[in-house]
């Protein structure tokens, strides 16, 4: 989507103008605030289409302007994170964030993020009857799953999890999400079935399962179904 | 105490009330005002006189505080407000006062003290007949009891004595003027009778002029000058339970301070139990005989006065006072002789002085059986009585074939060996049976006690001796097998307090073991507060304690640990509290604070105290053992990071300024406008690779810094291992240098627990390692597989392998193998072999005689994973 609305937030003035320098360029319209302050008042004027949120302000915890705006706004939010701040990230996840980037990032990890959380904002159809990646295809209609051409025999767990991943293309899913939406929300904890069914999964899609370049691992978060283009 | 020079103890003596001490005393103190000294009032009654009021005008008071007793209101010196107040000076009237219930100390002489021992001097006003020494003879002229008092100590710490003198008629016509508040009029009369008078101005005179006296030996003694110096002489008195007791210690006090010599109390604790009411009078007395300056010492025998010469002997004493107790002949018979000319036969040397009681008989009650058999109950009785009916009827079996003189010596024989096992009680018992049933059953005629000669008499008398002498010669020895398994007891506490601690392995340990000792030896609940590194005592009891500490408590301990001394029940300070407080001393200073209740919530016996306070003094000095133990620890481990830095700086420096020497030059070129595109594209590159570099170097001095801290707990989750390293190779992308890889493992690898994020940087770190020292082009290989119940990860290069004398190296820090070019911070694999080893695994390293490395990475399987189930939604 073209010439979205983007607030950055974020108190580094390199990261600011690297971002709307390279954003600008590529059609967003970019307006920066430095504090968490700024950035609720400024999310409330402006409804930005796109809110890039770093988790270290120096006014307030970036964590609680995630859930003050989560409080009335469904724009998409991006969060800004450092490695070794998984539990940061998964709570910002969880709290309703779209998406999250580590710094260092390169800017075309951030834009592919961007327009994912875009797509799902503003989804072009209800639900497209068929998916299709590379040489896998799913038939929602049908519940029908092939590689290659040759039918996949999914269980109907697998094919659950499946069906929420491609609904969810691009996007990261965390453990807790992934659980509570397939087998319900007192499995929250139950890593292990998650584990055990992504593997499944990757033996019956990924050309080589110990490679995977369909579901990817996102280490201590979660998983993320990546669409070949 | 400590006797701090700069705080003066100034007291103003006089024989009675209405004198004008406090007057003087008010006088005095607004001159000391005028000179510039910080005065406050503490406390001061003025009686309503007016001419003493004038003199506090203008003058700081610190206000009483209110105390609720039983319903009334109490007015009492605020011994806090004055401590924070802090003034040079403060006037504290009447000494002698005994303060209300609820007050942190029961005397006033004792907050005296408090303000002295905090650096604050005191002027304060008592009568002559308020002191210990001088009380009874007061009280014997005057015929008013003496109920406060202080003791005679004070007076020694006295900087400045000041008599208050008046002549008995100037105070008799101040008293007809009405100027003398006296409060009750009958006793009034009484008290101030001429006679009366004259009697206390003599006392107070005398008091004065001992003191001047002393002041003037002291003198010589600075000056070294030669004097007639007593001090060869050295004072013991025996202390008792006894009421007299108390009389003795007062005498005592009063000859040593005249002869200006050392004086020792001694209590010698017999197997003989005391009953309460006497325990607490013994501890009383002791501690009285401390208070007056005595020495305590308490010893253990099995006999006073073997005790008391022994001790004498062992302190070089001179003299011993002794008291006369009000024993009958008899029963100084049959105790071995009268305590006092046993004491004088035993002294050698030494003058014994006998104090006579005028009380004639001490209310504790006395009894004829020492206490061991007092313990032999009725069941005892009950089996001598029984053996002697089975003897007898076991005699009248024999009655046919023996004489009845035999039958005698049969029943003796019965006596003897029941004196022997059961004691004297039960002997007597059985001496007297046995005399019954012989007379009557087996002297012919039988069933008659008439027809006895001499022979028959000489035997039953036998019978009692027999039980008598047998029976005390049990009771002795009983005495002192008791004794030796109450010292054996005693001994044996103190080995496993001793043990316990020696064998903590830290302040936890050393504190839970030495609590739960005590609250095993003493049947008591216990809590322990540790002096903080700031000398304040930690606000919280140690986690180990059994009693529980309320604020009230805590105030308590607190006040123990600044002071030095024990405070709380039974002791003089703060006693209402339901635990004793007491410090836990070391020669390095306190360390802590001990609290202990009892369950039987009475006091311990002197022996008990003893070992306490042995216990105390050994915590003490594990503690402290344990402080400086835990500093050292901390120096040694902040010299160890000390050192990390420096390596860690030495070694990084160079790695920064590459990639960012890199990164300078690439963007100061893309300024250029000459530079082509394709170049430009170049030297972005380079840039991202730097950063790349960068980002690599940050991460792995985290990891490091995580691993030195030693905060690194890893957190299992349970893992593929597929997903581990598919995860890796994902994250890694180019720094794979694109490398050939084949990746080996069972496709029925089941789930392990690990900590994802930390052993996929172990993974990348080996491949990183490999990618670096092997040429470029060259294949890398990842095997895994479960060998001996223990995940096995290899990860193979096919380089030139390690050298040996680098192969045992490869896992130090900042280790690089030498000569070789590529960067690094030889961090990687000791980071990698840290965080594996967080997992409780190991690795280790290889070469393959085929040319090349292998690392292997070696984790323990705990447990099997859980199975996973199907959704059921």
């Amino acid at each position: 989507m073209s010439g979205a609305v983007t607030l950055i937030v974020d108190d580094e003035a390199q990261i600011r103008r690297f971002l709307r320098v390279s954003l600008e360029a590529n059609g967003y319209t970019v307006r920066e605030v430095v504090t968490g302050k700024d950035a609720l008042s400024e999310a409330a004027i402006l409804r930005p289409d796109l809110i890039i949120l770093d988790l270290g302000l120096p006014d307030m915890d970036g964590l609680e302007v995630l859930r003050r705006l989560r409080e009335w706004s469904s724009t998409p939010i991006i969060v800004l994170s450092v490695k070794g701040q998984d539990r940061d990230k998964i709570a910002a996840l969880d709290a309703g964030a779209d998406d999250y980037v580590t710094k260092p990032f390169s800017v075309q990890e951030l834009l592919a993020r961007l327009r994912v959380a875009l797509r799902h904002a503003h989804p072009e159809t209800d639900e497209a009857p068929i998916f299709q990646t590379g040489d896998v295809s799913v038939d929602f209609t049908r519940r029908m799953v092939t590689k290659a051409g040759e039918a996949v025999k999914l269980t109907p767990t697998e094919y659950a999890l499946l069906r929420l991943m491609i609904q969810n293309v691009g996007k990261v899913l965390t453990h807790k999400q992934i659980l509570r939406e397939v087998w319900g929300k007192e499995y929250e904890e139950e890593v292990h079935y998650l584990r055990v069914y992504i593997t499944q999964l990757r033996h019956k899609l990924e050309a080589e399962a110990t490679r995977p370049e369909l579901i990817i691992t996102e280490p201590g978060v979660g998983y993320r179904l990546v669409a070949k283009t | 105490m400590q006797n701090n020079h700069r705080t003066v103890l100034k007291i103003y003596l006089g024989m009675a009330s209405g004198v004008g001490k406090t007057f003087a005393m008010l006088d005095s103190a607004r001159g000391a005002i005028v000179s510039g000294v910080d005065v406050v009032i503490g406390y001061v009654d003025t009686h309503g006189r007016a001419e003493t009021k004038a003199l506090l005008d203008g003058m700081e008071i610190i206000p009483c505080q209110s105390l609720y007793y039983q319903g009334e209101t109490l007015q009492e010196m605020d011994l806090d407000a004055i401590l924070a107040r802090k003034p040079q000076l403060v006037l504290v009237d009447e000494l002698a006062h005994t303060n209300a219930p609820g007050s942190r100390h029961p005397k006033r002489y004792q907050d005296v003290m408090e303000l002295l021992d905090n650096g604050i001097s005191v002027w304060t006003t008592v009568n002559v007949q308020h002191f210990d020494s001088r009380a009874d003879a007061a009280q014997t002229i005057t015929g008013i009891p003496v109920q406060e008092r202080v003791p005679d100590s004070i007076l020694e710490l006295a900087d400045k004595l000041e008599l208050i003198d008046l002549s008995p008629e100037d105070l008799r016509a101040r008293l007809n003027e009405g100027k003398v508040y006296t409060g009750d009029q009958v006793k009034t009369d009484t008290f101030f009778r001429i006679g009366n008078l004259t009697a206390l101005r003599e006392m107070a005179l005398r008091l004065t002029a001992e003191r001047v006296d002393h002041q003037l030996q002291d003198y010589r003694q600075i000056k070294q000058i030669t004097s007639t110096w007593k001090s060869a002489e050295r004072l013991m008195v025996a202390v008792s339970p006894s009421p007299l007791s108390e009389r003795l210690i007062r005498w005592t006090r009063r000859m040593a301070y005249n002869l200006e010599a050392p004086w020792i109390a001694v209590n010698v604790e017999t197997a003989q139990s005391l009953s309460p009411a006497n325990k607490e009078r013994l501890v009383r007395n002791l501690a009285l005989a401390r208070e007056l300056g005595a020495e305590v010492v308490t010893t253990i025998g099995s006999d006073v006065i073997d005790g008391l010469i022994r001790v004498a002997h062992q302190r070089n004493v001179t003299q011993i006072v002794a008291g006369k107790p009000a024993h009958s002949p008899l029963e100084g018979f049959l105790r071995g002789g009268s305590i006092v000319n046993r004491l004088i036969e035993k002294s050698g040397d030494i003058d014994v002085y006998i104090v006579t009681g005028d009380q004639p008989e001490s209310t504790a009650p006395r009894t004829l059986v020492p206490a061991v058999e007092r313990h032999s109950s009725l069941p005892l009785y009950m089996i001598a009585v029984t053996i002697v009916a089975l003897v007898t009827a076991f005699s009248i079996f024999l009655s046919p074939i023996l004489e009845y003189q035999a039958i005698g010596l049969i029943e003796l024989v019965a006596v003897l060996l029941i004196a022997a096992y059961l004691g004297r009680g039960p002997a007597i018992l059985a001496a007297a049976v046995s005399a019954v049933s012989w007379g009557f059953l087996f002297i012919p005629p039988t069933f008659t006690f008439t027809t006895m000669n001499i022979e028959d008499y000489i035997l039953l008398g036998l019978y009692f001796v027999i039980a008598l002498f047998v029976g005390n010669f049990t009771a002795k020895i009983r005495q002192q097998e008791q004794q030796a398994r109450h010292y054996a007891e005693r001994t044996l506490a103190l080995y496993t307090l001793t043990r316990q601690t020696s064998t903590a392995i830290n302040m936890d340990d050393v504190l839970r073991s030495a609590a739960s000792e005590i609250g095993r030896v003493f049947n008591a609940q216990v809590a322990m507060f540790l002096s903080l590194p700031n000398n304040m005592l930690a606000l919280e009891p140690h986690n180990c304690n059994t009693l529980r500490i309320t604020e009230k408590d805590f105030s308590i301990a607190k006040w123990a640990y600044e002071s030095g001394k024990s405070a709380g029940r039974f002791t003089n300070t703060l006693a209402q509290s339901d635990a004793t407080f007491l410090p836990l001393i070391t020669s390095g200073g306190t360390v802590g604070v001990l609290g202990i209740k009892t369950l039987a919530n009475t006091w311990l016996s002197r022996d008990e105290e003893t070992l306490l306070e042995t216990f105390a003094r050994h915590i003490a000095l594990v503690i402290e053992r344990e402080m400086l133990d835990e500093a050292a620890q901390k120096a040694a481990m902040l010299e160890a990071s000390e050192q990390f830095a420096t390596s860690l700086l030495n070694s990084i420096s160079h790695e920064f300024r590459t990639p960012i020497a890199a990164i300078a030059g690439a963007s100061s070129s893309l300024i250029d406008p000459r530079m082509s595109d394709a170049a430009k594209v170049d030297l972005v590159e380079d840039i991202q690779d730097a950063a790349d570099r960068l980002n690599w170097l940050v991460g792995n001095l985290l990891d490091m810094t995580r691993l030195e801290a030693g905060r690194l707990t890893p957190k299992f989750e349970w893992c593929d291992v597929s997903d581990l390293v598919g995860s890796t190779l994902h994250r890694m992308g180019d720094r794979l240098d694109g490398r050939p890889l084949t990746i080996n493992m069972p496709p029925d690898l089941p789930l392990l627990e690990m900590d994802f994020g930390l052993m996929e940087q172990v993974i990348a770190n080996l491949l990183y390692n490999a990618v670096k020292y092997t040429p470029t082009g060259t294949p890398i290989e990842i095997n895994a597989a479960i060998e001996e119940n223990a995940l096995c990860i290899r990860v193979t290069d096919h380089g030139g392998g390690i050298a040996p004398q680098d192969i045992d190296r490869v896992f130090e820090k900042f280790y690089r193998v030498p000569g070789v070019a590529a960067g690094g911070t030889g961090l990687g694999l000791s980071i990698a072999k840290g965080f594996v080893e967080a997992h409780g695994g190991t690795i280790s390293v290889a070469n393959l005689t085929s040319g090349g490395a292998e690392f292997t990475i070696r984790l323990p399987i705990k447990a099997q994973p859980p199975p996973a189930q199907e959704s059921k939604l």
